[in-house]
């Protein structure tokens, strides 16, 4: 085989070389170089990616990705390399040329061809070169994108035909810059050098800094001068990014204190009772939401994409009637005895946690993102994730739709006549034990629909409620006991002066300074940023 | 309701009848179990109590210990750390076990440390940690840092080319020693002050924004950049989300995580992960028979084909199999005879080489570094062509280089300085 190789090796390159025009038309002539791929270590393959990629033969792209991605394997009998997706224990085979179906094989029959970090940059950087003229655009500009961050001389020739045939203006600009990068790591002349900086000075993101660092002390002192200037120029305006992008972070963090906190804001804050178990409301609808997606892999996959859609219902159900059990079962004999309250539902939420770790088991559970939660986009020089973002759109919903229901519902009515007089809500013939339940089932199923939003950003386990109970409790307290507007702000607020003080004291110190500005704050307010006026306040 | 007290309270009457018929009982040898299994660890280490179990039944089909057979007693410390030290003297004092194996946090660890000195029992401590101790009565059969930290910042550095790093870890004693021997280890190799950023973040940090786009910003002045993760467990998951959903590939900012293995990659889409990287001695996708026989007998104890094994389960396996050997060497259980017999005791481990109890009582161990695969496991892309021995005081810290541990007898020290040639340098 050790002779064999390099004999194949010579053959092919002599077809490529004779006949580029056939080698180009005709992809069988791929499948000795392809076939290579089967052995050896990272260190061959690297060399035999890049053989194929010198042919500069489009019909290598799929087989390269297949490689990229770990979906490339060669079979043990023959040694001919498959493009392989697992199906329980089989695995279906296709040809990495034709793109046909070729059968299957057995989990033993085939063997995975490895790749690590340097293979997959390495395929990346071919990929750019051999799909720059491809017929969809996108694949053009992850091309261009590829090749900008290989910053390969080479690919110089190769984009200035791909430049002169492109009608698309965006893959255009990105092929450009990419050609810029290029010519920076290249050794042409300093006039090109100097129309290439002004290129990357245009873009002025963190990747061309990140570029224009790097080459900074290859190039000549002109060169070198005019690097300068666009490093200069990119810096500052990065800087101004900096700022937005951390108020961006605070209320982002803030949306999720918020969603912690709304239901909290409702048991503790309109009710008065101390909820410990609230946290454990949030990890039930999380929990729910792992449920519902188990159910819809097995049974109707689908669905995923709506999957979260689903849950958000089912858990505002589930922790609401629990959150009703526990003030018809526990809650309303300890009403006026907060202390006995806290205790209570401390215990509570043991046993809560208990039970989830006995049902699903103490480890961490899967809940997928959906496409539309993941990802990013860039606004400017700034990253916002999706997540993130519906994150945010979601709290307000939510505080939107309480808002409606305690203002313009009779059943909100009737909770606030409750809690501000509730001799004289009873004399009027409200039954106030019911709407004491029903208003703690409320604020417990509002828990649970948090629960939804915050499985998609953080890990659903029996803990997941301990780590946002005493944030929650610290978000309405500061806020205001009482106001469902203070809560709004008090968790924004504390969001953006979290972000704030993190990039300058660290996280665990900006959490600490957190805390003793919210203590002194107390001191100074004891009723919180927006204080209840009036009689309300002495019942 | 009345029936149901009197179930109770028979209920009760029969546990305790049975453990005080157990405690009488001399013809089984006990074997303490110290993991918690309620509070925050509980994810981490109720899979090794399990393991346990497993592996003591296994022992016990085999015709037990001595001729008798072995007795588990599991007892739950919950996550509070002094309920640790408390729970391992009812092990010893209460159960009378020979044997305890246990623990998960350094600090539990340390909690625990006096009552085995005074107690003298024995304990197998079964995760990676920091280094810098070495005590008579514990053996420590996870990685000490030279058999995972530097190897996998030597293999970022040679195979990856990275010139800039993040230490990134949570706010308690492993990580900050881990890191402060990195980043003397770092600066050894010639790395600048400016090119190391490191950052602690609270236990269970759930907010990564700002770090990660830290991280994104430090990685962008032009140099290969890599971040080395000491996060603890549940921390992990929002972080490897956020990298993911901020689109930090491996192939640009690799992470190397000392503390994910296959049980935190549970809960976890790899997906977007694929290709950040994990330094282990073990990994399920180890391809040795012995480990197939493992992850089988695992899969056939647990009732479910879907459980993953990971590297303090391949831990508690060596250290269980040292002891049984050790104690069928010394013909005995008595915690001296074992101490003396274990050290030089050599077991298979589950990557198809021998593991063996050095006399600092940390073991023999090849480092394997790992990339994520998009199916939860770990595909290995580097190990050390040997074992690499266990150093528990580290070369790169001023206060612990001049150290050595030696247990065996003439010396029977855990921190002797060969410098003042005295035991007791300093440390612990």
């Amino acid at each position: 085989m050790s002779l064999l190789k390099p004999l194949l090796i010579l053959f092919s390159l002599l077809l490529v070389g004779v006949l580029p025009a056939a080698a180009q038309s005709d992809p069988e002539a791929l499948r000795p170089l392809i076939n290579n791929l089967a052995d050896g270590n990272y260190d061959e393959t690297q060399r035999q990616i890049e053989e194929i990629a010198a042919t500069g033969n489009a019909a290598a792209a799929p087989a390269l990705e297949a490689l990229g991605e770990g979906d490339l394997y060669f079979r043990k009998s023959d040694g001919m390399v498959f493009i392989a997706v697992r199906e329980g224990k089989i695995y279906q085979l296709t040809d990495p040329l034709t793109l046909e179906a070729a059968g299957e094989a057995g989990r033993r029959d085939v063997k995975k061809i490895r790749v690590n970090n340097r293979l997959r940059r390495v395929i990346r950087s071919a990929l750019g070169s051999l799909t720059l003229m491809a017929p969809d655009p996108g694949v053009r500009m992850a091309a261009a994108e590829a090749i900008f961050t290989a910053r390969d001389p080479d690919g110089i020739e190769a984009l200035d035909i791909a430049l002169d045939a492109e009608t698309d203006d965006n893959v255009r600009r990105v092929m450009q810059q990419a050609r810029a990068a290029a010519v920076l790591n290249s050794d042409l002349g300093p006039e090109e050098k100097i129309t290439a900086v002004g290129t990357l000075s245009d873009m002025g993101n963190r990747q061309a800094l990140s570029l224009l660092l790097s080459v900074q002390s290859t190039l000549d002192p002109d060169v070198q001068a005019a690097a300068a200037d666009a490093i200069s120029k990119i810096e500052q305006s990065i800087a101004a990014w900096d700022a937005a992008q951390n108020i961006w972070f605070g209320i982002s963090l803030g949306s999720v204190l918020l969603l912690a906190a709304i239901g909290l804001a409702i048991t503790f804050g309109v009710m008065g009772v101390i909820n410990m178990a609230h946290g454990e409301m949030v990890m039930i609808g999380a929990y729910v939401t792992f449920v519902v997606q188990e159910i819809i892999r097995t049974s109707a996959p689908g669905l995923f994409e709506v999957s979260l859609f689903i849950a958000l219902p089912l858990a505002f159900l589930t922790s609401g009637l629990i959150g009703v059990a526990i003030e018809r079962g526990v809650i309303r004999w300890l009403y006026g005895r907060p202390l006995e309250t806290l205790l209570a539902t401390w215990g509570i939420s043991l046993i809560l946690q208990q039970a989830v770790r006995t049902i699903f088991g103490p480890t961490n559970q899967e809940v997928g993102n959906p496409d539309w939660m993941s990802g990013a986009f860039e606004l400017g020089q700034m990253t916002i994730t999706y997540n993130r973002m519906w994150i945010v759109v979601f709290a307000l919903l939510v505080f939107a739709g309480l808002m409606l229901v305690l203002k313009k519902t009779p059943f909100g009515l009737y909770t606030r006549a409750v809690t501000q007089n509730r001799r004289m809500a009873a004399s009027m013939g409200i039954r106030t034990p019911w709407i004491d339940a029903l208003t703690f089932g409320l604020g417990s199923g509002i828990a649970g629909i948090a629960g939804v939003a915050l499985s998609q950003i953080d890990n659903v386990s029996p803990n997941l409620g301990q780590s946002y109970i005493i944030d929650s409790f610290m978000v309405v307290v500061f806020g205001g006991v009482g106001n469902l507007w203070g809560t709004l702000v008090g968790a924004m607020t504390l969001g953006v002066v979290n972000k704030f003080l993190e990039p300058y004291a660290g996280a665990v110190l900006g959490k600490i300074f957190v805390l003793v500005f919210i203590i002194l704050f107390i001191q100074k307010r004891p009723r919180g940023l927006f204080a209840l006026k009036g009689r309300a306040v002495e019942a | 309701m009345k029936s149901m007290m009197t179930k109770l309270a028979l209920a009760g009457l029969m546990t305790s009848t049975m453990i005080g018929g157990a405690a009488a009982d001399d013809d089984t040898i006990k074997v303490g179990i110290l993991h918690s299994l309620s509070g925050t660890m509980a994810i981490s280490e109720t899979t090794l109590k399990d393991a346990m179990l497993m592996l003591i039944e296994e022992q016990n089909k085999k015709g037990g210990l001595l001729g008798k057979q072995l007795e588990a007693v599991v007892v739950d410390p919950a996550s509070d750390w002094p309920l640790f030290a408390e729970k391992a003297r009812e092990l010893i004092e209460v159960n009378g076990v020979d044997a305890v194996f246990g623990c998960w946090t350094s600090v539990s660890r340390k909690s625990v440390l006096p009552v085995f000195e005074e107690l003298n029992s024995l304990l197998f401590y079964p995760v990676q940690y920091e280094g810098e101790e070495s005590q008579r009565n514990v053996f420590y059969t996870g990685a000490a840092p030279n058999q995972q930290a530097i190897p996998a910042v030597d293999y970022l550095m040679n195979e990856e080319g990275v010139e800039r790093w993040v230490l990134a870890g949570t706010d308690y004693v492993y990580p900050r020693t881990t890191n402060k021997i990195l980043e003397a280890y770092l600066k050894a190799k010639g790395v600048a002050e400016e090119d190391i950023m490191i950052n602690y973040t609270p236990f269970g940090h759930s907010d990564w924004q700002t770090i990660v786009s830290d991280i994104k910003t430090f990685g962008s002045a032009g140099k290969k950049t890599a971040v080395v993760s000491t996060i603890n467990g549940d921390a992990n998951v929002p972080f490897y989300k956020e990298l993911a959903n901020a689109g930090i590939k491996a192939e640009d900012i690799p992470v190397v995580a000392f503390s994910v293995g296959e049980e935190e990659l549970a809960g976890l889409d790899t997906e977007p992960l694929v290709g950040h990287l994990a330094a282990w001695n073990y990994f399920q996708s180890a391809d040795t028979d012995i480990n197939a026989d493992f992850i089988d007998a695992w899969h056939a104890f647990i009732g479910d084909e879907e459980r993953v094994t990971n590297d303090p389960m391949e831990a508690h396996f060596i250290g269980f199999n040292m002891w049984v050997e050790a104690v069928e060497k010394a013909g005995t259980t008595d915690a001296d005879a074992v101490i003396d017999a274990i050290v030089g005791v050599t077991v298979p481990n589950l990557t198809g080489g021998y593991s063996a109890m050095m006399p600092n009582h940390h073991i023999t161990k090849p480092v394997l570094i790992g990339e994520i695969q998009d199916d939860g496991q770990f595909e290995t892309v580097w190990e050390t062509s040997g074992t690499v021995v266990g150093d528990a005081w580290s070369d790169y810290l001023d206060g612990s280089k001049d150290l050595i541990s030696d247990w065996r007898a003439p010396m029977s020290c855990g921190n002797f300085n060969v410098k003042t040639g005295k035991c007791g340098g300093s440390g612990s």
